[in-house]
């Protein structure tokens, strides 16, 4: 089912040409046009300009056909606590994020453990690119062209024993860089996790990428979680550590407001944040002052992943 | 009236129709009818409208309240002549805020409307703050205010429970990050604990002056 190149790289040695990249990339993604140089600010200009190309293939087959939002808009419209509470935020104050050196440490109930540097961590996985939808817990929605592999095949090599049940993952802790951590706006470092089935679903995504290029910073380089199905926090940034447990791990949004985010965080129409209703979205992008969209049982990713959920309440289990 | 008090008042209108006037032309520019530089209302504009209506709102019930102490504080009367001014923009940027929220956020649906009132209780008193504000606007004229003698005065006095209700509103309806509505609370608190100790202070002289009274009155 999915397409994978022979070689991968994300070394900084590899930088491809701009205009190399966009020649390749023409052959490879059979000439999608680059709706996303379209319309740009200058800000998202420069900053498109001076991200690292990366060699990817692209998975149509876990590929929405809906248009991605532009660059612009999903470089400069964050939910990243770290670096401030407004959506804005981010964008400006990441700039000067050090990804590199970076270390993600593997711990818990696993048979391969320690600590790894992120090119050893990356080295054996071919990229591809997947077109996904977004949806905020906050009621907006965007599509995003990541650049990732699946997660699975990451935690298959660390070889989780029959007592991992779960998947704990932790954004870096570094005050000094991430001016939103001197607030207590929420418990840092960021903690979210997955059920082990959950983790190990191809759809789900480890990105390094967007728009063929390596990741913003404010979008979380140098290592994000994508889970499509799911509300948008539960992709966490930054990962500095992945632990495989016996339990469920605590979870930064589920301990800041129980009654309001729950584990699971489905996408569900029909589970009421306790504020807003969950039933539309306002998709982000050309036509922003269009009607609101219908939000889509597990954002629209149903057929895929349902079944992971059958016979649990989702209303119990949000 | 001299010459710059004459001139004060529409240098302060303008000035209170700047974040609207930014707002128009960010939207403009959202739909790419125009390109005005430097002025973009970023990937979400309908809640950049709606949030920066909210908080002129907000800011204009604060500036309002700040009238009557600063007139007392400073002496000038100058305040009070502008104190229905910016009532009035508080009204103005409540019902764009409304307006926005209807036609814009929620496509002029009435029925997405009503079940957002009767569900969400931050909807319902932002809403229930809206509605005791239109009576102010309607008797703020100087007609009504002589028409309706001290019952205007108590009228009036909506606006301490419209202005908390307006905070309360916004506090609801963060995420998490309390900041800015702690700001308003604040802000809030100091103006009405100001006319809570001028209160009890003429109430201290009025009992000097007279014998305390045993009615309860």
């Amino acid at each position: 089912m999915r397409k994978r190149s022979n070689s991968f790289k994300v070394l900084p040695s590899e930088i491809t040409p701009y205009r190399h990249y966009l020649s390749r990339r023409s052959l490879i993604a059979g000439g999608l046009s680059l709706v996303a140089a379209h319309g740009m600010g200058g800000f998202a200009r420069r900053a498109f300009g001076q991200a690292a190309a990366l060699t990817y293939v692209r998975n149509s087959a876990y590929s929405v056909t809906e248009p991605p939002n532009s660059y612009q808009d999903i470089s400069t419209y964050n939910n990243y606590y770290e670096f401030g509470t407004d959506k804005s935020d981010p964008s400006k104050n990441a700039q000067k994020f050090r990804t590199r050196p970076w270390n993600v440490s593997i711990s818990g109930e696993a048979e391969v453990t320690g600590t790894f540097a992120l090119e050893d961590i990356l080295k054996p996985h071919p990229l591809e690119e997947r077109v996904y939808r977004l949806r905020c817990v906050e009621a907006w929605s965007m599509v995003v062209p990541w650049i990732g592999f699946p997660l699975g095949d990451l935690l298959k090599r660390f070889k989780p024993t029959s007592n991992a049940k779960f998947v704990e993952f932790t954004t870096l802790y570094d005050p000094q860089q991430m001016p939103g951590q001197r607030v207590p706006v929420l418990g840092w470092p960021y903690v979210e996790g997955l059920r082990m089935d959950e983790a190990m679903h191809p759809l789900t995504l480890m990105a390094v990428g967007l728009y063929g290029k390596v990741l913003p910073n404010q979008n979380g380089a140098p290592l994000r979680l994508i889970v499509p199905w799911k509300y948008g926090f539960k992709g966490i940034k930054a990962i500095v550590s992945i632990k495989f447990t016996q339990r469920a791990p605590r979870t930064t949004w589920a301990g800041a407001a129980s009654n309001e985010y729950g584990f699971f965080a489905n996408v569900n129409p029909e589970v009421d944040h306790p504020r807003w209703s969950q039933a539309t979205e306002r998709h982000i992008g050309a036509n922003a002052f269009g009607p609101r969209r219908p939000t889509l049982p597990f954002n629209g990713y149903a057929a895929q992943v349902a079944g992971l959920y059958a016979g649990m309440d989702l209303r119990k289990y949000y | 009236m001299p010459p710059v008090s004459r001139a004060l008042k529409p240098l302060v209108f303008a000035a209170c129709l700047i974040p609207a006037l930014r707002l128009g032309v960010g939207a403009l520019n959202a739909v790419e009818v125009w390109h005005i530089g430097g002025i973009s209302l970023g990937a979400d504009p309908v809640k950049v409208m709606l949030h920066t209506c909210g908080r002129w709102t907000l800011n204009f019930l604060m500036i309002t309240l700040c009238m009557t102490p600063l007139r007392e504080i400073t002496h000038w009367s100058l305040w009070l002549r502008l104190r229905r001014m910016f009532g009035l923009f508080a009204l103005f940027y409540a019902s764009l805020h409304f307006s926005v929220y209807l036609l814009l956020d929620q496509g002029g649906k009435l029925a997405a409307l009503w079940q957002d009132i009767s569900k969400r209780p931050y909807i319902t008193i932002g809403m229930l703050a809206l509605l005791l504000l239109i009576p102010l606007g309607l008797t703020s004229t100087a007609k009504a205010q002589r028409r309706l003698g001290k019952r205007w005065i108590r009228l009036h006095r909506l606006v301490y429970l419209i202005a908390a209700l307006g905070v309360w509103h916004f506090w609801w309806q963060v995420k998490k990050d309390i900041r800015e509505p702690l700001l308003y609370v604040c802000g809030l608190s100091l103006l009405l604990g100001y006319r809570l100790w001028k209160h009890r202070q003429s109430l201290a002289r009025l009992s000097v002056a007279r014998p305390a009274r045993t009615d309860g009155a």
